[in-house]
């Protein structure tokens, strides 16, 4: 670490002396103007989270910290809780990760490893294509060919062979969470898959030769790519999750709606974004508005805590295996 | 030659709209339940009087009255009329013009069983408060002797977004059991005791048709467009009945005598043997004084026709004509309509 430091140190004032030689004022107006960009982000999140809490406070005032556990969601009788789609928004994208990740980091491997040439074009542009797709396209397919299959086969069978687990208990309607959670992985399935071929197609040749020519097998070779990549592989994953939080149309369409917390799979469920998208046009009175602009307020800060949290955990499991490679 | 030709042809085209009046263009915004009247209607208005460019957003009822208040638009539309709050948010004096009648249709899905299954009022409350699971339930064979009802389990779908049609089911609801008034209530979202939600009209009759066992309600037109098999509901002289434009408009025609100055009403539950239980009248918002006299002049015209021949294309679409002395009661509001308090329609 401080050796690091110092090396940077070293380069910036290589840099320094490089500048006042030279192109100074060039470099200087330079500089301020790409931090005046980088600072536009800092500004923007934090003006909006702003805004979002002064939209609300007449919420924020009356409901409290009550609001983040209650339960009821009742627009007639002025009762609002964010706690069931606070749930269902974390089960669902957490749900869509669990399937897509494995799904989307076997395509990009196939992909940019052992893929033949004329196949990686081919796969590329179909899974290109699906990012492209409309969600509220994905929402019609959900209803129409995902759900009476989830109904009729797959949640039947789930039933059957795990009903002993309370995730997979109750009446198979093939609407609710498992639905919500599948929809989802399929629509950020092509953003990881991009991503993570392009950062795995990023790593030098020489880490593979090398490793190659150390007598490794391709397993082990594609191995110490994905160990090379893994920081841009995190940044895949956590953008698949940004978009699987805030996704509202096609979850909307399966996931059934309910504000009720539920551990079976196949019971219905709701999303923050759902419930904002769903009901702000008919929010007939102010509180009403506020409940829901205080339900974007949270849904900003989940964002926000399931990044961290998420950068958190890849980070500890890369720093392991860092250790392990030293020794 | 030809280009001579083309040259005059095109100048003498342009004359011919250069010689009308200036043009106004409306903006309206509001429910989502007349949208399809609404945009037939103003294709064929463009037909009497080309001069008025007309332009409606269906953004749902609780949007159009946001919008009317706060005066981005030139009239607003709701499927259920303003609260009292909302008229003294609103300000200035607002006039309900019904445009038009509609019915929410009781749809099921029950292999076996054919469209036309009888339902009470007591009954579809108890199945959306959840109290009745089953589709074998008693209460329901009682009603329909000859059909025999599966052992299965009731899906209730209900409309997940802030609805118009949501608000006209459930304050028939509210009129016909006295355990929905005290868990439930009135409003376009409710917090529903039972069931699953989808998204819009097409979302509630999408999943109806595709699950076994369900029941839903959605507009009468979504219901003839898809072919879903809709229930009869008992009225309150004891008579089941499919929703049907002579059915609606009856039910308009039965509580005229009730309808206050104000036009501001609501015809579910109405008394008479041949009324359809849940049906709802729409209405069109506007301002009794406007803040522009072309403008002004131009919404009086329309609604003055809307409320007269624009009523022949309701039918087509499954929605119901006014009856003919509420139109009477609506052309006096109309008249109202006015600009530096001098009345825009002469009439």
């Amino acid at each position: 670490m401080s050796s690091l430091a110092l090396r940077d140190n070293e380069q910036s004032g290589l840099m320094a002396r490089w500048s006042r030689s030279r192109h100074r004022w060039s470099d200087v107006l330079f500089r301020r103007l790409t931090a005046c960009f980088a600072l536009s982000i800092l500004i923007l999140l934090v003006w909006m989270l702003i805004t979002l809490a002064l939209n609300a406070r007449q919420a924020l005032a009356r409901f409290g910290w009550g609001f983040l556990w209650g339960r009821t969601w009742d627009p007639v009788r002025e009762q609002f809780g964010a706690l069931p789609f606070v749930y269902g928004t974390i089960v669902s994208s957490t749900l869509a990760l669990c399937i897509a990740v494995p799904l989307s980091l076997g395509v990009a491997i196939f992909l940019s490893e052992h893929a033949p040439r004329g196949w990686e074009n081919v796969v590329a542009f179909l899974v290109d294509t699906l990012a492209a797709i409309p969600s509220v396209i994905y929402g019609l397919w959900g209803i129409f060919i995902l759900s009476p299959a989830l109904r009729n086969y797959i949640e039947p069978w789930l039933a059957s062979t795990f009903g002993f687990l309370p995730l997979f208990q109750g009446p198979p309607y093939g609407i609710g969470m498992l639905a919500g959670g599948i929809i989802l992985a399929i629509m950020v399935l092509p953003i990881i898959t991009a991503v993570s071929r392009d950062v795995l197609q990023a790593v030098p040749n020489t880490q593979r030769e090398a490793a190659l020519s150390l007598g490794a097998t391709r397993w082990e070779t594609t191995r110490v790519v994905l160990a090379h990549a893994r920081a841009g592989l995190t940044g895949a994953v956590i953008l698949g999750l940004g978009r699987a939080i805030g996704e509202t149309m096609a979850v909307t369409m399966v996931i059934g709606n309910r504000p009720e917390i539920s551990y079976s799979l196949f019971d219905p469920s709701y999303t923050i974004a759902s419930v904002i998208a769903n009901e702000f046009n008919e929010a007939t009175y102010e509180l009403y508005v506020q409940a829901l602009i205080e339900l974007g307020l949270i849904l900003f800060l989940v964002t926000l805590i399931v990044n961290a949290v998420a950068r958190l955990l890849v980070w500890s499991v890369t720093r392991r295996t860092r250790e392990v490679q030293r020794v | 030659m030809l280009l001579l030709c083309l040259l005059i042809l095109s100048t003498g085209g342009c004359g011919g709209t250069k010689d009308g009046a200036e043009e106004v263009s409306l903006q309206g915004a509001g429910a989502t339940f007349p949208y399809p009247l609404y945009s037939k209607w103003i294709s064929e208005y463009h037909k009497v009087n080309a001069r008025v460019r007309l332009d409606y957003q269906s953004i749902g009822s609780g949007g159009g009255i946001k919008q009317l208040t706060e005066r981005t638009v030139d009239f607003g539309a709701s499927d259920v009329p303003m609260t009292d709050e909302q008229l003294r948010t609103a300000a200035k004096e607002v006039l309900h013009i019904p445009s038009a009648l509609g019915a929410v249709a009781v749809i099921y899905n029950l292999p076996g069983v054919a469209s036309g299954l009888k339902i009470t009022s007591d009954l579809l409350a108890d199945i959306f408060l959840g109290k009745i699971t089953k589709w074998n339930h008693p209460g329901i064979s009682a009603h329909n002797p000859g059909v025999s009802m599966p052992n299965a389990d009731i899906l209730v779908v209900h409309r997940t977004d802030g609805s118009g049609t949501t608000a006209v089911f459930v304050d028939y609801l509210n009129k016909v059991s006295s355990e929905w008034v005290g868990r439930v209530g009135r409003g376009t979202s409710v917090n529903w005791p039972a069931g699953i939600g989808g998204k819009g009209n097409e979302g509630v009759a999408g999943q109806v048709k595709q699950t076994a066992g369900s029941i839903g309600y959605v507009e009468l037109a979504y219901a003839e467009q898809n072919q879903i098999a809709y229930a009869e509901i008992r009225n309150r002289s004891g008579i089941f009945l499919k929703p049907s434009v002579a059915n609606i408009t009856a039910a308009a025609a039965s509580m005229s005598a009730q309808v206050p100055d104000d036009l501001r009403v609501s015809i579910t539950d109405a008394e008479g043997p041949a009324v359809y239980p849940i049906s709802a009248l729409t209405y069109i918002l506007v301002f009794r004084e406007q803040v522009d006299e072309q403008k002004g002049k131009a919404v009086g015209d329309f609604l003055w026709w809307a409320i007269h021949d624009g009523q022949k294309f309701t039918g087509p679409l499954q929605y119901a004509p006014l009856p003919d002395d509420l139109v009477k009661k609506t052309e006096t509001r109309l008249r109202l309509l006015s600009f530096n308090n001098q009345p825009l329609l002469h009439r």
